[in-house]
């Protein structure tokens, strides 16, 4: 269970609105079932009461939402950001992809979100409730006359279990308490594709990307896809495309957007969430990750706005393109 | 009608793939299923529905229409079509059954598209009756009734034996050339299985959505509503809902130069792609918001006013499964038409 709770949050978002600090609340959306919560705009303590949610399936990152709505909203814009949201937030005001003075963000803690797929394979699908109870969510569905009771722990999405941190590093007004950084085993996935043989590799990734239907969600979903016409939309690009050329051609769209966001994603892992296929792209971000903190020192994207990127920033202390080629030789 | 054990079920797609590439959904690596290939030891899947349609087997993602060079002043053309591979796909449930009627009246209306047109007549449906139906389910408001699928066979699944009805010529063939590993018997246990299913469709929490207010003429009405800005604020424009739709037809057609000729070639296209039927003039839909609209007018105003009233969702529940922000069809009809407010 989070937390905080949806009552504090709709307190905190109304009194705000009602001062005359912000104008707008990003929110999560009441959904048709417990857990299909929808992003949305609130404009009032009513629309707050009737409409706001917070539950174990908030996993959406607004910070994306914030190149598209700040610009729109007539004064400043509430948003509320779990932690691993703010480091896209900063990773987005270091780009100047949206007006900080417009924003408001509220830090909130997160305890983690649940995955309704992991649910599902437990519980079994035809949900009918979903209700959190302690480290518990209690299950009912439409085939089993009893609630099932399923630990909060075993359902959380991968990106959760692998969490990196539980601090804040941007909010105007933080709610709960502060956090930590945390020793993740976000790479230990990564250290076991790089054991593999470049066979066994290029098998694994050709399973996973034969998935692809081309629907770009992760690129629409990552806070670091904001270009405003992506070179795949663009009919006089020469590479646009809208469908999978061959079963493996997508290791092209994907392999590009993993080099396209090297050393500005910050692992927020929602490619992953939205992919309609379950291909675990997050994967790809990571293994960047990992190699830029083992070939220039330990570095977070989005911890700090205005840091400067390993990859675009030049010392006399950076490896040899001859090293990065050994060390590949040796992982083959 | 005639049965089978289950546990005779390869046998059966055994002697079907004797004759025909059987595909049929099985279970696979992340989870979900998809329809692949039988081959000896192909495992059929539970699962109640794959994460794409069964329309791919018509109407493919991508497919090469001709290729054409040109020499001087003339241009060579080729034609590339051949007939399809006879196939047999088997499981269809009953709302992606009824995707195919709704394909068929965009596809085989004259001038017919002799590709779609190629693998319809090649292929055979088997569908099968739900067992579960879950909660994004809501077949039943387009007058689906899932536990009695159309198809060239439909077929029923107890705990120990499957069942099967031939509805058409085709479907009598193949039944047929089962008829060593099938008898003869009665409705009995399919009658008993159908009202199992129909008390699960009256406990599910989509039972009631109604059509009320959408249809042909709605146009007007519904064109400038205000809920279209609230409903597609949080949208991201990607293709997923398209993509997984069993009734979404639209496609792009675009030249590929090999260097050496010309490859014509069709594939999906999205209206929620931001170049969508991109003309020489530009885009006729601008924002999200046009585009969005736009998938939704088609499905439950534009096509049914011009094939009899029929809507064009089946009420399969994937958009409503995979949409990355959860905005979904049903959302819509809930807050616009007849439902609004219920």
């Amino acid at each position: 269970m989070q937390k905080i709770t949806r009552e504090q949050l709709i307190a905190k978002a109304s009194e705000l609105l009602s001062n005359g600090t912000v104008s707008q609340v990003l929110g999560w959306g009441k959904g048709e079932f417990d857990y299909d919560v929808t992003p949305t705009l609130f404009s009032s303590a009513e629309e707050l009461e009737n409409g706001f949610v917070f539950n174990d399936f908030c996993g959406a990152n607004f910070s994306k939402y914030l190149v598209s709505k700040a610009a729109k909203a007539d004064g400043k814009l509430l948003v509320f950001l779990k932690p691993c949201d703010t480091y896209s937030f900063n990773q987005l005001l270091t780009e100047h992809r949206f007006d900080r003075e417009k924003v408001y963000a509220v830090g909130i803690p997160c305890e983690g979100m649940a995955d309704i797929s992991k649910v599902k394979a437990i519980s079994g699908d035809g949900i009918a409730s979903i209700n959190a109870d302690g480290d518990n969510l209690v299950v009912t569905t439409l085939y089993e006359d009893a609630p099932i009771t399923i630990a909060t722990k075993d359902v959380l999405a991968e990106r959760c279990i692998n969490c990196k941190s539980k601090k804040h590093v941007a909010y105007d007004e933080l709610m709960g308490e502060e956090g930590e950084v945390l020793a993740s085993n976000r790479f230990d996935e990564v250290a076991r594709l790089e054991a593999m043989t470049a066979d066994e590799r290029f098998a694994f990734w050709q399973n996973e990307l034969s998935r692809c239907i081309r629907c770009n969600a992760c690129r629409d979903a990552c806070p670091a896809c904001t270009c405003e016409k992506c070179v795949f939309d663009n009919p006089n690009s020469g590479v646009e495309n809208k469908s999978p050329a061959n079963e493996f051609e997508e290791k092209l769209f994907h392999i590009i957007r993993a080099y396209h966001v090297a050393g500005r994603c910050t692992d927020c892992g929602e490619c992953s969430r939205v992919c309609p296929q379950n291909i675990p792209l997050h994967l790809l971000n990571r293994k960047f990750i990992k190699d830029i903190n083992e070939f220039y020192g330990e570095y977070q994207a989005g911890e700090e706005v205005d840091s400067r990127a390993p990859l675009v920033n030049y010392t006399t202390e950076d490896l040899e393109p001859g090293e990065v080629f050994d060390r590949g030789d040796n992982n083959a | 009608m005639r049965k089978c054990s289950l546990e005779k079920i390869n046998e059966i797609f055994a002697a079907i793939a004797k004759n025909a590439a059987l595909y049929l959904p099985v279970d696979r690596t992340d989870g979900s299923a998809a329809y692949k290939k039988w081959e000896e030891g192909t495992v059929w899947s539970n699962a109640l529905n794959t994460v794409r349609s069964p329309k791919d087997f018509f109407f493919p993602q991508t497919e090469d229409l001709m290729r054409f060079k040109t020499k001087g002043k003339t241009v060579q053309l080729e034609d590339i079509r051949t007939e399809a591979e006879a196939f047999v796909v088997f499981g269809v449930r009953a709302c992606d059954v009824k995707s195919f009627d709704i394909l068929d009246r965009v596809f085989l209306t004259e001038p017919a598209d002799s590709f779609y047109a190629n693998r319809r007549n090649h292929g055979v449906i088997v569908s099968l009756a739900c067992t579960r139906p879950v909660e994004t389910c809501f077949c039943k408001t387009f007058g689906i009734d899932p536990s009695a699928p159309a198809g060239d066979i439909s077929a029923w699944k107890t705990e120990s034996d499957i069942f099967f009805e031939a509805n058409t010529e085709k479907g009598k063939a193949l039944l047929h050339t089962l008829s060593e590993l099938t008898e003869e018997c009665d409705d009995g246990a399919v009658a008993e299985q159908k009202a199992k299913i129909n008390a699960v469709m009256e406990k599910l929490p989509l039972k009631d959505l109604s059509t009320k207010g959408f249809g042909g003429g709605k146009t007007a009405e519904l064109f400038d509503a205000p809920e279209w800005d609230e409903l597609s604020s949080a949208c991201l424009g990607c293709g997923t809902c398209t993509f997984v739709c069993p009734t979404c037809q639209c496609y792009d057609i675009k030249d590929f130069n090999t260097g050496n000729g010309v490859i014509r070639f069709r594939c999906w296209d999205s209206c929620m792609y931001s170049d969508f039927t991109k003309m020489a003039h530009g885009n006729n839909r601008l924002t999200q918001k046009e585009r969005f609209r736009q998938r939704f007018m088609h499905k439950l105003v534009y096509y049914p006013e011009n094939n009899d009233g029929l809507f064009s969702c089946v009420g399969c529940g994937r958009c409503l499964a995979k949409c990355p922000i959860s905005m979904n069809i049903v959302k819509v009809m809930k807050k616009i038409g007849g439902n609004k407010g219920e």
